[in-house]
């Protein structure tokens, strides 16, 4: 009477269903792992090359000429039967300490030096273009969850807002150039005769543009991250119950009372959380700023300017920009690899540390509001 | 109507609890005028008639229960009486007033914002906001500009006395108000509500969530407050309407059947739908 293990009543016969399900979950797999490989990949070939270029074996450890000085021009050259690599001031300072000798030197442009001004630029960038982004997404998003009485138009509002988010980078950029670039309006003490002009009696408001600048660059990159803003606010507005809604009002608030005190203060974690993904682009993206806000190389810092305003109109030197850069206008070779690899890697990091200050920031709202 | 109606409606309310202390609630001639009169009210979500031409007087100073079966229009009429059917896209007065202190509130002149802290709600879920138990009291009188700390510290205590939950709470006032139980969120809200000092508190099943000891404090509570404030309460529970009410008004599909004091709903109702309803037959 020992029932056999292949006769017992429920022996799983290897149907047809079976069999297509193992396939299925084969294919889930093999494209799971291909995702962590390429992951792999990139992260570790920028971290293995990068890091001999931002790390030193001695005291202190982080090569702090590449983080904290200006891109230079890497001469290679030998004298007296050395071979030295020097960057233009250093190379100029040795010709000069040993007479001024003939060598003949292989220069290559920006591969010595550093890439502070990159790192400032890239900040100062991210910084204002998320406050603007931040200050009118919210907005929006208010307007349409909270104030809007819904309808034909609204629902316009919002498809055009999700379409927004399908436009390509390079074509924001050029939007940009357009408007803010060449169009955006100045004031000025006299009509600008080469632009449309508008007498304000105390001043001229002309429409010459912001030039190559970072407020140019800033509500470029606004524009381009606004929808993911605008969603993702409106998704963060809706989980706040209504009942704190409801309570707010019945004790007499205002509607605006309401939301700025029960209803916005709720809601932040959750934009915040949108704003990460907001950040890794703005930092990250390149056609945006290429017309709009970048310089190949400058020499001056953003805050080295001569009247305070001109912070606003000044272009700056972005990584994104300078990883296209170093990594398309100048030569290959052992030399130009250090400054392209760690400036990626320097970019990495950078991208990492901004979300990461905002996960932290998130995580304290949290728990300051919870329901 | 002037727009200063609501004004002097708020200055009325404020010293009326004083001046009335000495003499009983019932004979006073200002317990006579009814604190809400409606009168032939029909009203519509969209195009569907959620209430029939409804009048009724809700008596000052006294409990007033609203029953009837699911989708019989009674909260509807509850969210009349603070105007939070404003904030529903579609809803519209068809026809008739609404009346609280003589005051028509539907009227273009009244303030919403002074009207609702005339006339406090407590609703069915409990609603605290995710502060502190002392801000959740402080909340409605910071709105109105106060900012004097004493002052806001008396209030805070006397709303948690009033809602008999001041020495449950007052080692943790400044806790989260979610670390408290069910019936501890519905008391705060109704110290919320009442921290505002209404004339009028609506109160929508506030007892529906809630377990039979703490629906038996909040019902406790209630008698406490009708010294003091108009209560009107939506309840699915007859026994509720029973135990704590003064009168009761049923409603059946959007029309108002009958209304008299509780005692006689439950033992003679008039109607015989009345008496289907509380015997049970249907509902």
């Amino acid at each position: 009477m020992t029932a056999s293990l292949t006769t017992h009543p429920f022996t799983t016969p290897v149907t047809g269903a079976i069999r297509v399900e193992r396939f299925a979950f084969s294919i889930f797999r093999v494209a799971t792992y291909a995702i962590l490989l390429a992951a792999t990949i990139i992260f570790g070939i920028i971290f293995v090359k990068g890091s001999e270029t931002l790390f030193r074996r001695e005291f202190p450890f982080v090569n702090t000429t590449f983080l904290t000085s200006s891109p230079e021009t890497l001469h290679v050259f030998e004298h007296d039967g050395v071979k030295h690599e020097l960057g233009d001031k250093a190379f100029r300072a040795y010709l000069e300490a040993n007479g001024n000798p003939q060598v003949t030197d292989e220069n290559y442009v920006y591969s010595a030096g550093g890439i502070f001004p990159c790192i400032v630029g890239t900040l100062f960038l991210v910084v204002g273009s998320m406050s603007i982004a931040l200050f009118v997404g919210i907005s929006a998003a208010v307007f349409l969850n909270e104030y809007s009485k819904g309808g034909a138009a609204v629902e316009m509002l919002r498809l055009a807002i999700l379409n927004l988010a399908g436009v390509p980078s390079i074509v924001f950029g050029l939007f940009g150039f357009g408007l803010f670039v060449l169009f955006a309006p100045v004031f000025g003490s006299a009509p600008d005769p080469a632009h449309f002009s508008i007498p304000l009696g105390f001043t001229h408001l002309n429409f010459s543009g912001w030039g190559v600048s970072l407020m140019s660059g800033w509500f470029t990159l606004a524009f381009m991250v606004l929808p993911v803003v605008i969603t993702a606010s409106e998704e963060a507005l809706k989980a706040v119950p209504k009942g704190f809604r409801d309570g707010s009002l019945a004790l007499g608030a205002t509607q605006w009372e309401t939301i700025r005190t029960n209803v916005l203060p709720y809601a932040m974690p959750g934009i915040l959380t949108s704003s990460i993904l907001g950040i890794a682009r703005v930092a990250g993206e390149t056609a945006p700023i290429m017309f709009t806000a970048a310089y190949v190389v400058r020499d001056r810092l953003p805050w080295q300017v001569d009247k305070a305003v001109d912070i606003l109109f000044q272009g700056v030197m972005a990584l994104p920009y300078h990883i296209y850069v170093v990594s398309s206008k100048i030569p290959q070779n052992a030399y130009t690899e250090r400054v392209q690899f760690g400036t990626a890697f320097v970019f990495l990091g950078l991208v990492l540390l901004i979300a990461l200050s905002s996960v932290i920031l998130r995580s304290r709202m949290r728990a300051r509001y919870r329901w | 109507m002037s727009l200063d109606l609501a004004t002097p409606t708020v200055s009325r309310v404020k010293t009326e609890p004083n001046t009335k202390t000495a003499t009983s609630g019932a004979e006073s001639p200002t317990a006579a005028i009814p604190m809400i009169e409606v009168e032939n009210l029909d009203f519509y979500y969209g195009k569907s008639r959620a209430l029939h031409s409804v009048t009724l007087k809700i008596p000052a100073r006294k409990v007033t229960a609203f029953i009837g079966p699911s989708g019989c229009g009674k909260s509807t009429l509850l969210r009349c009486f603070n105007r939070m059917n404003d904030l529903i896209e579609g809803t519209r007065i068809g026809a008739g007033h609404i009346k609280i202190q003589g005051v028509d509130i539907y009227d273009p002149s009244v303030d919403v914002i002074a009207l609702r802290r005339q006339v406090g709600m407590v609703f069915q879920k409990s609603n605290p906001f995710p502060k502190s138990i002392y801000q959740n009291i402080s909340y409605g009188l910071e709105l109105q500009g106060v900012k004097d700390k004493a002052r806001l510290d008396a209030v805070v205590e006397k709303s948690l006395r009033g809602a008999a939950l001041w020495e449950e709470v007052k080692d943790r006032l400044h806790t989260s108000a979610l670390g408290l139980s069910g019936g501890q969120q519905q008391r705060l809200c109704i110290a919320r509500a009442i921290a505002v000092e209404p004339a009028v508190i609506l109160m929508d099943e506030p007892c529906s969530a809630l377990d039979p000891i703490a629906t038996s404090k909040v019902e406790e509570l209630i008698q406490e407050l009708k010294k003091q404030f108009t209560i009107v309460i939506v309840t699915h529970s007859m026994q509720q309407a029973g135990r704590c009410s003064d009168k009761t008004a049923f409603f059946y599909l959007g029309k108002l059947i009958e209304m008299d004091v509780t005692q006689k709903i439950f033992t003679k109702p008039a109607q015989q739908q009345t008496e289907d309803y509380i015997t049970g037959r249907f509902g």
